[in-house]
């Protein structure tokens, strides 16, 4: 279903039901993985077989929406041939597009499989337009998924010198933001989303009560300590309270969201090609609430650009699902340069 | 939004709590034992997701209510446990309108954990597991009951 002037809506899918949910509320596309750590988000019972795969491509398929698979995580030293395996899955399925990170990957993916649409996954941590034309010239790409510590400036400088499609994330928690090159998973565990396809894996993480708190290590580390009262987030080590200096502060980056509603017309505006949902780790019932207040923003913004105003139930169903009970608008208008 | 059936949040009278702890707790693990080996049965919950319960304890305790279940995963079925274990593998505990929304899809797990209405104390991969083995249920088509229709869209 075309929608000229607005950006594609491209929304995650853990599980089938999160996938129809995507679709049902009007999604244009949605990104998927397989069972294993081939994807960033590599957690148990997470994601999908085969026989889900193909049910999941029949149902968007049978809609007209895209299905994007997420092949984003690094080929580790002597396995290569199981991404290599994951590529030429997602082609014999048929999906819309593979999102890689590892350029020996993409190199593999554009020689093997010349007709496989390639976009350039967020883990490659490409930030300008030299990077993104490179990936380009060598690979074929089509289209690259922004880190999110760009401004909106920046984002358009991007957009300005290349003819690749830029994606640009819209909603979902945010972290530190330096995607594919953070090494604080590793630091704490070992183990980072490049590596085993997971930020601060579950398997070190702690949740201990006890009489008006809630700790949470990471691998043994204390990294926050809650009241009852205080809102949680994510067990990851950029969402940690540290003392520095003789202060106990959320240090990196507080527990936070995402939200881009209130500059939608100016991502339109500057020619973003698409807006991502983060969060193929939630539920089907946070899937169809964010993919449902997106919908509406955007078809908002589609029939009426000159009159568009962020109504207030988006924000409302937003707000309720976000990390931290709070949204941002992150790096997007930031003064720096 | 939309006009569909919502639970409200709500919190039982503390009354209820000291009342229910005194009840004995089996006949709630015997039916949350018996309702899991029916969504096995069905094919609603994915094999490899269940051999990785195997021997394990779960504790699913209703705050507000005063109601607790206890049960474990052993060859191929969930088994209610008579006795809740000292230190379970995993458990959950939220107050009843919180367990009631999150059965309904009507809120995310995470976003109740965030709000701190949900808590998971023990083997947190096995927690992860477990939300996303009913995350990816498929929830069979309900018949249309009369004053059920306003919940399906």
């Amino acid at each position: 279903m075309p929608r000229p002037n607005v950006p594609e809506l491209i929304c995650p899918a853990g599980s089938l039901p999160a996938l129809k949910a995507a679709v049902d509320h009007g999604a244009d596309a949605v990104y998927l993985g397989y069972r294993d750590d081939t994807n960033a988000r590599n957690f148990a019972g997470l994601n999908f077989d085969h026989k889900a795969m193909v049910e999941g491509l029949r149902y968007a398929r049978s809609r007209r929406r895209k299905v994007l698979m997420a092949i984003n995580t690094f080929a580790q030293p002597g396995r290569v041939a199981d991404w290599r395996r994951a590529v030429d899955g997602a082609a014999d399925l048929g999906v819309d597009a593979v999102i890689l990170a590892d350029v020996g990957l993409l190199d593999y993916a554009s020689k093997r499989h010349p007709e496989l649409r390639l976009h350039l996954s967020v883990q490659a941590s490409a930030t300008s337009y030299e990077a993104v034309n490179f990936a380009r010239r060598e690979f074929g790409i089509r289209r690259a998924v922004l880190p999110r510590v760009l401004t909106l400036a920046q984002v358009e400088t991007v957009i300005r010198n290349t003819p690749v499609e830029i994606e640009v994330f819209g909603f979902g928690s945010l972290c530190v933001m330096n995607e594919g090159r953070c090494w604080l998973s590793s630091y704490a565990t070992g183990e980072s989303p490049n590596t085993v396809g997971a930020c601060s894996p579950a398997r070190y993480v702690q949740w201990e009560k006890s009489p008006g708190a809630m700790s949470t290590r990471l691998n043994g580390i204390l990294i926050d300590r809650f009241g009852d009262d205080e809102a949680a987030g994510y067990p990851t080590l950029c969402k940690g309270r540290f003392e520095v200096n003789g202060d106990t502060y959320y240090a990196l980056e507080e527990p936070t969201s995402l939200n881009v509603l209130e500059v939608l017309p100016e991502i339109a505006a500057i020619g973003v090609a698409a807006i991502k949902v983060e969060g193929r780790q939630r539920s089907p019932t946070y899937v169809a609430q964010v993919t449902r207040a997106m919908r509406a923003a955007l078809d908002a913004l589609a029939s009426d650009p000159e009159h568009f105003r962020v109504k207030p139930a988006w924000q409302a169903e937003l707000a309720r699902v976000s990390e931290g009970s709070q949204v941002t608008l992150g790096a997007y208008n930031r003064p720096w340069r | 939004m939309s006009q569909r059936f919502s639970i409200p949040r709500f919190r039982l009278p503390a009354l209820v709590a000291s009342i229910g702890t005194h009840l004995p707790q089996w006949p709630h693990s015997l039916a949350l034992a018996t309702a899991l080996n029916a969504a096995a049965r069905m094919g609603l919950l994915p094999d490899d997701s269940l051999a990785q319960l195997e021997g394990r304890s779960f504790l699913v305790e209703v705050l507000d209510a005063g109601g607790q279940a206890s049960f474990t995963y052993r060859a191929g079925r969930f088994r209610p446990l008579l006795k809740a274990p000292e230190t379970p593998d995993l458990s959950f505990s939220a107050n009843l309108s919180a367990f009631l929304q999150l059965l309904a899809r009507q809120e995310d797990p995470d976003t109740l954990f965030f709000n701190r209405e949900l808590s998971i104390v023990g083997d947190t991969e096995l927690g992860l597991l477990i939300k996303n083995m009913l995350d990816a249920v498929e929830l069979p088509t309900l018949p249309s009951l009369p004053g059920l229709t306003a919940y399906r869209h």
